[in-house]
């Protein structure tokens, strides 16, 4: 299955051209300040809005040319910024409006399934005032997935909601990635969110698609902004190892080695991320067996890049399956001679892991 | 004072309700397209159509009864198209009265509809596409539950002034009992024969009447809005 997106925009003073594939798994997000055009993206997409077009999902033209297919026989489902939820339903009405629309051979995914997997077993007879935003917007994703759709839009899913439900949505996402596999179309303008859920990544600014790619391909590039933030840095993919209990640490393999972290309740071999700063990471050229940092990545030098403050610079580094930042004074850059190619030790001083258990 | 209703009065009042019924059941019918269109139209012309919709508001009902006269009656083009459809013209029946009702109770259906198809529809109704329902499906499913408020205001406003006419049934309908004799105009009757205990009882049934529809709108409104599931 392939989603082919090939669309053009023109409104007075706004233009927008995007000619790109969507992965077929994962989470891809389409990233740009507000203003870039990401809305409307979505909305074309779903059929909620037209303009020259050409949209196909696996065999089947959504539109281009000569076609036009309406949004309620695209199989397409969409989470809106506000839950938007039915206020004349219940929450099990809400759940049950697409669900029952879908053709039953059509549904793969499953009602019950989905309830408890957002968590709203609980609330089914509840009228849908007396929810939480978190709840609601719950509700939402529960009901576009629903529809069992080929290809999922989130439109800001979380920017209306306080931090600690957004935490929570974003497990919930993350979980429901796991389990139903759905391409999924992400918008945000949050680089915090990417980093957490992006597996794939389109930047556009200004109407343009200015780069696309693997996320950590794209939080590496010196072109691009997101390696200059203060907060640079990869989320690095990997599993749980074994648990240390004399010392209360959980051991993950990650690209390029092994970090410890303080012992987390996951069971060995399920996947987790490691996020990874730039200006947490420190390099040696010889392995330091005389340090109190204990983590330590085997990397090889792909790039310098220049850094904003001119005191210091970027190393793009070259794991075993990925990459990772650096951050490091340009003194040491010439004191330790560092150049590409270099095969290096990373020592890692902070790491935070995400994980839906 | 008050004495109970003769047979004549009786029918009156049947006649009444009668029409009133009719009018509010077809001109909700009719005009909901009109305050659909209203509600999501464009068009330059809106003003100028909902202008010409609330003109019966402000309108004394003589002119309209005039107009409508002139219209429905043997020489109008209304009376003509009927005369030539092989009916009569419509002056002076119960058809003619449906006709001239519903002109003056339009703005009475218009406005309520299109303010509720308004708030009823914009993102609740992409959402209802998204989630597969058809244009249709979508009116049923999402428009109409989320105007019940705006549908059920317009159809006892339209059935409570439609009881409350007198100009227009007047200049169009005269006063022939059981074909356009009303209530309302079966209680100047009355006055005028200063038969007032006659007047009384068919007053005070209006009163009640009117009353009992404007309670059931305010407590409806109000149980709406402790549900909390107003548009």
């Amino acid at each position: 299955m392939s989603i082919e997106l090939k669309l053009q925009i023109e409104r007075p003073e706004f233009k927008l051209s995007i000619d790109t594939v969507i992965p077929k798994r994962g989470i891809t997000a389409l990233f740009g300040p507000s203003g870039a055009g990401k809305t409307s993206v979505l909305r074309c997409i779903a059929g909620l809005e037209r303009h020259p077009a050409r949209i196909q999902v696996s065999a089947n033209v959504w539109q281009d040319d000569k076609h036009f297919l309406p949004p309620h026989l695209r199989s397409v489902a969409y989470v809106f910024q506000e839950p938007s939820l039915l206020p004349h339903l219940s929450v099990q009405g809400n759940l049950e409006y697409g669900f029952k629309r879908v053709p039953k051979q059509q549904r793969h995914i499953q009602f019950d399934n989905t309830v408890e997997l957002l968590g709203l077993s609980a609330l089914l007879h509840r009228n849908t005032e007396q929810l939480s935003g978190g709840q609601r917007q719950r509700v939402a994703i529960a009901r576009a997935l629903l529809t069992s759709p080929q290809l999922l839009l989130m439109d800001e899913p979380l920017a209306s909601l306080d931090d600690d439900s957004k935490a929570s949505i974003l497990n919930y996402i993350d979980e429901v990635q796991q389990q139903l596999n759905i391409p999924t179309l992400y918008v945000t303008h949050s680089t915090s969110e990417i980093v957490r859920l992006a597996d794939h990544l389109i930047m556009l600014d200004a109407g343009q698609v200015i780069a696309e790619g693997e996320i950590n391909e794209l939080l590496t590039r010196g072109d691009l902004p997101l390696a200059h933030h203060a907060d640079a840095g990869v989320m690095l993919k990997g599993t749980v190892a074994a648990h240390d209990d004399q010392f209360h640490l959980t051991v993950l393999d990650v690209p390029g080695g092994q970090l410890a972290v303080s012992k987390k309740n996951i069971a060995i071999g399920a996947p987790v991320r490691a996020r990874l700063l730039a200006r947490d990471i420190s390099l040696a050229l010889i392995k330091p067996e005389q340090s109190s940092i204990q983590n330590i990545l085997n990397a090889r030098i792909h790039a310098l890049i220049d850094d904003a403050d001119p005191a210091q610079v970027l190393i793009k580094l070259k794991l075993d399956g990925g990459y990772c930042l650096a951050r490091i004074t340009r003194r040491a850059l010439s004191k330790l001679a560092l150049n590409v190619g270099m095969e290096v030790f990373a020592q890692v001083k902070s790491v935070a892991v995400v994980s839906n258990q | 004072m008050i004495s109970w209703l003769s047979s004549s009065d009786a029918g009156a009042l049947l006649l009444s309700l009668k029409l009133a019924s009719i009018n509010t059941l077809l001109l909700l019918l009719l005009t909901a397209p009109l305050a659909w269109w209203l509600a999501r139209t464009r068009c330059r012309l809106r003003p100028v159509i909902e202008a010409v919709v609330a003109l019966p508001l402000i309108l004394p009902p003589t002119v309209l009864g005039f107009y409508l006269l002139l219209f429905l009656g043997p020489n109008g083009w209304g009376g003509q198209l009927m005369q030539l459809l092989g009916g009569h013209p419509l002056t002076f029946s119960f058809a003619g009265l449906v006709i001239a009702s519903m002109i003056y109770s339009l703005p009475f259906a218009v406005q309520p509809l299109q303010n509720a198809f308004q708030s009823a529809g914009g993102r609740h109704l992409e959402v209802a596409a998204t989630l597969r329902a058809g244009p249709v499906d979508r009116f049923f499913s999402v428009t109409l539950p989320l105007a019940r408020r705006g549908i059920i205001t317009a159809a006892v406003l339209v059935f409570a002034h439609t009881l409350g006419e007198f100009g227009v049934i007047l200049m169009i309908g005269g006063n022939i009992p059981d074909v356009t004799q009303v209530a309302s105009i079966a209680i100047y009757d009355h006055v005028e024969a200063l038969d007032y205990s006659a007047a009384h009882s068919l007053s005070i049934i209006l009163v009640a009447i009117a009353f009992t529809l404007l309670l059931g709108v305010y407590t409806l409104n109000r149980r709406f809005r402790l549900l909390g599931s107003s548009p």
